[in-house]
């Protein structure tokens, strides 16, 4: 993890109507930095996360990714988006092609490389998540856990600067959870930056460099993982915690 | 039936039957591709563009085809001058491609925004998040997924605009509604049989069409 920020929100606001879903938010994310958001349900942390790529567009603030405001519609905005991996949490992967195509449409469609290299590329990634030998098959064919990993090969074959994670686990069945979130415990060893938006305290504690706590829209705490979960300062983060580590 | 056992009334009879399935493949592929532009228009998010999809829609699934192919002969052709061809029967023809391609795509335009509305919309966020372009995005994921959501319905555009292809006779062109007339004009005690020959040679054909599409609907549904 280096000093040098990689994305850098600043003052950002978004009104869903009259609803504040996110409130003057400010965050910076360093290079290979890991970030886990969390917070009760509502609180703005998805909005955050799909602002990154503009999947949601702010109203007010700025936001900043390796030095570039992010662009407007268009192709500039494509090619941004291009550099940023994305994993949701309903996989969404293409379902009229193979595992394979999936992973190879970006690299081929988006950055125009050669099919023969990127093929390559894609059965290694494929190995990596351990879904090399379904590579033939078509997404409805897999389980959840397995379309999730597929779906983070995919958005690695564009070689990605960063990863957002948008609830990767949370429509998984609770055997498959595990196996997902080894791919992004792996991932973030390597030292790619992410921001991970998650229910998995478990993720949280022995993944991230920094947890940061949303509720209300407001970006309430944000501590090294040990810290936090030790002595949450905000009642609203105590609260939480309380709840939800009890059980 | 011994109305077609003389060639020249089998004559009349296969000519007219040509016409309908030439004017039926070449009005189905003009459809087929406006269609799709206009659905494609109809999505877009081009004010102008969405605003010219709707226009064409509301025009022409709302007028008669009757009227689009009077259009076609007496506006394009004989006032504005507009010849396609040279022999006047091929003149007739392209002029009724013309009228029933623009009215079909209407039909056409709205079955595919109807199977765009099937496909769900993570699937255009996980394509725009990998950096796709909005016409990638509509090209290569939305509208392979949206077509095959459709082939059903599209199937029973193309066999009404078969049966429909028929109206191109007002323009004199001999097609078989044209030739059956003929040959009841000619053969007055034979309109039963002469009917029931050209309504069955249509039914023929058109049952396992719609069955063909039913089958292929089943076999290139997008399983999710």
């Amino acid at each position: 993890m280096s000093d040098e920020a990689l994305i850098v929100l600043d003052k950002v606001n978004k009104w869903f109507g009259p609803l504040h879903v996110l409130d003057n938010v400010s965050l910076s994310v360093a290079k290979g930095e890991v970030v886990v958001v969390i917070g009760p349900s509502g609180s703005g942390k998805s909005t955050l996360c799909r602002s990154i790529n503009r999947l949601e567009p702010i109203n007010d603030g700025t936001i900043t990714f390796d030095g570039q405001p992010l662009p407007a519609e268009g192709r500039p905005l494509a090619r941004l988006r291009s550099e940023v991996g994305m994993v949701f949490q309903s996989f969404n992967l293409f379902a009229h092609k193979t595992i394979l195509q999936n992973v190879m449409l970006g690299p081929v469609k988006v950055r125009k490389e050669k099919p023969a290299v990127v093929r390559d590329r894609a059965m290694s990634l494929l190995d990596r998540v351990g879904i090399g030998n379904q590579a033939e098959k078509y997404p409805a064919q897999l389980s959840g856990g397995q379309q999730q990993r597929v779906a983070i090969a995919r958005a690695l074959a564009m070689q990605p600067k960063a990863m957002l994670f948008d609830e990767p686990t949370s429509a998984l069945d609770p055997e498959m959870v595990g196996e997902v979130l080894e791919v992004m415990t792996s991932l973030a060893k390597e030292g790619m930056t992410m921001v991970v938006v998650t229910h998995e305290m478990g993720f949280a504690r022995h993944a991230a460099n920094r947890v940061v706590f949303m509720a209300d829209g407001q970006l309430v705490e944000s501590a090294p993982p040990a810290e936090f979960f030790a002595n949450p300062k905000s009642d609203r983060a105590k609260d939480f915690l309380s709840k939800i580590l009890t059980h | 039936m011994d109305v077609f056992s003389d060639p020249l009334n089998r004559d009349v009879y296969i000519t007219g039957f040509l016409w309908i399935l030439k004017l039926t493949l070449a009005g189905g592929v003009g459809a087929l591709v406006l269609g799709v532009v206009l659905a494609a228009m109809r999505v877009s998010p081009i004010p102008v563009l969405r605003g010219f999809g709707t226009a064409w829609v509301n025009i022409f699934r709302n007028t008669p085809l009757t009227l689009i192919i009077f259009f076609c002969y007496f506006g394009l052709f004989s006032t504005l001058g507009l010849s396609l061809a040279d022999d006047i029967d091929l003149n007739n023809f392209w002029l009724g491609v013309i009228g029933v391609s623009v009215y079909t795509a209407a039909f056409v335009c709205e079955a595919i925004r109807s199977g765009i509305n099937t496909v769900p919309p993570g699937q255009a966020e996980a394509a725009r998040a990998i950096g796709m372009t909005f016409l990638q995005t509509l090209t290569i994921v939305i509208l392979p997924q949206a077509g095959r959501a459709v082939i059903a319905p599209l199937g029973s555009i193309l066999i009404a605009l078969c049966k429909n292809t028929t109206i191109v006779g007002t323009i004199g062109l001999m097609e078989s509604s044209s030739a059956m007339k003929q040959l009841i004009n000619e053969n007055g005690d034979n309109v039963i049989p002469i009917f029931l020959v050209f309504a069955g040679t249509f039914a023929l054909v058109l049952i396992p069409t719609g069955y063909a599409f039913g089958w292929l609907a089943n076999r290139l549904a997008v399983k999710r």
